[in-house]
């Protein structure tokens, strides 16, 4: 059972890494949005410091949800995932595999990058860790609540937009307590603790139930 | 013969039965609506006094809250049929679940609506990120995102089938507003709803209140029915039973 998931999460990775251009989209879209909004609002250094938690993760949102489109779309297309859906092998299982290459080749980079960011909007150096934490934390729960929106809207016309309208109010608590995290400790490090707590409840929420979901979107729409 | 109630799960049944459902759910809509939009405008105290003094226009909530309360009945409602379409895929449920859909994101715009009519003259401004008004926000885009869903999908099957999975995944929202306010410790969750509590409201506004949700639940279901009724003519267009009631040709 688990060679079956690290089969798909290595195939997934390699095929990543070959379109190299679809996984660096993101990141340059990250890095983009997040620069343009000191260019939009000012450059003061106190309002930066204030802008800049909220920033990141609606930043981190909008990359997120830019790449999920593609989560599934390529093997649609060429009939692999209905052969994964034949296979005897759990479908969530596979799909958590899927999902685990996404975030590898999607999320992680959001995270390794956010010192960039940090100088960027002039945040304390523990701040910094505390906004690496809270991405690590959180951008895997995008993409498990993402790929649920990807598998519903799957060969959909207009399927970006819909998904969207689906997967961005399902975003928001992670939003809420992710940059939360990153806004209060800027009076002490300490106080994120309960945020990031919060934030890997909802991860671990998310693992347990967001495949199932997946798997049976994926079901319904290759009924 | 004995009653069975499983037998209006066939929508060619269920039809006429909803037939003559909706007049007597419109009666029991009208009468209520009345006797709460008079009770409430009328025959309830002036103001709150005390240190919460308002003017008239309190008197929205009549409105507001039966109309907030419904759009996250209508919501688990929803859930309800959705889920029950999934598990025993019936026809019928997921028609019933389309049915309600709207109705509910009519109450949920209508609570947000005079939510920001009663924040204006109340707390100075139309729209504060209140967790609750957020949180019912949120609910707002759910309604949408399952109705776009429904409508971007071709295939009526499919398309039954991936909105209601939407909208048992999107329930998680519904305690999260219910328990916006009513949260274990008050200091962590600074609001300017105050925390509901039906036994500290005043006898005549908690009766114009309940009257008035009575008629929004019996609106409910005329509406939904009403809805359903087409959608059941829709979707079973086919059918012999659709074509003789339409007077068309019947197909051999």
């Amino acid at each position: 059972m688990w060679s079956a998931f690290w089969c798909i999460l290595q195939r997934d990775l390699r095929l990543g890494l070959r379109r190299r251009t679809e996984v660096l989209t993101a990141l340059a879209f990250f890095m983009i949005v997040v620069s343009l909004f000191p260019l939009g609002v000012g450059t003061e250094r106190q309002v930066l410091q204030i802008l800049g938690p909220g920033v990141v993760w609606v930043a981190a949102l909008l990359a997120s949800m830019l790449a999920l489109e593609r989560l599934f779309a390529a093997d649609y297309e060429d009939g692999t995932l209905e052969q994964l859906v034949l296979t005897p092998q759990p479908l969530s299982l596979l799909v958590l595999a899927k999902v685990a290459a996404h975030w590898l080749l999607t999320g992680l980079p959001l995270v390794v990058i956010a010192p960039v960011v940090g100088m960027q909007y002039h945040l304390a150096d523990g701040q910094v860790g505390i906004m690496m934490l809270a991405l690590m934390l959180g951008t895997p729960v995008l993409s498990l609540i993402g790929a649920i929106g990807a598998a519903l809207t799957l060969g959909v016309r207009g399927g970006g937009i819909l998904l969207s309208l689906l997967i961005l109010p399902l975003y928001i608590p992670v939003l809420v307590y992710g940059a939360g995290a990153i806004e209060v400790s800027r009076i002490a490090i300490a106080d994120a603790q309960p945020y990031l707590l919060l934030l890997a409840a909802f991860l671990l929420m998310a693992l347990t139930l967001a495949p199932l979901a997946t798997a049976a979107a994926l079901k319904i729409a290759l009924e | 013969m004995t009653f069975n109630p499983f037998k209006f799960a066939a929508p060619a049944t269920f039809y006429p039965l909803a037939g003559r459902l909706i007049p007597w759910f419109w009666a029991l809509t009208v009468v209520p609506l009345a006797l709460g939009l008079y009770w409430g405008f009328f025959q309830t105290p002036d103001q709150l006094g005390g240190s919460n003094a308002q003017k008239e226009y309190y008197r929205i909530i009549f409105v507001h809250v039966p109309a907030a309360w419904m759009s996250m009945w209508l919501y688990v409602v929803m859930v309800f049929w959705a889920a029950l379409g999934l598990v025993f895929n019936t026809r019928l449920s997921f028609m019933m679940a389309n049915a309600v859909a709207p109705t509910g994101a009519i109450f949920t715009f209508l609570a947000l609506w005079t939510g920001a009519f009663w924040g204006r003259p109340s707390w100075g401004t139309y729209w504060d990120w209140d967790p609750r008004l957020t949180s019912e926000l949120v609910l707002f885009f759910m309604y949408l995102g399952y109705l776009a869903l429904n409508a971007a999908i071709d295939d009526q099957r499919r398309a039954d089938r991936a909105a209601a999975l939407l909208a048992i995944v999107g329930l998680v929202i519904v305690p999260v507003i219910y328990w916006s306010i009513n949260c274990p410790d008050p200091n962590q969750c600074a609001a300017l709803h105050q925390r509901s509590d039906l036994t500290r409201i005043e006898g005549n506004i908690l009766f114009a209140m309940l009257t008035m949700t009575l008629a929004f639940w019996m609106y409910a279901f005329a509406v939904s029915l009403m809805r359903l009724r087409t959608l059941i003519l829709e979707r079973e267009a086919e059918a012999i039973w659709v074509q003789e009631l339409v007077g068309g040709r019947a197909i051999p």
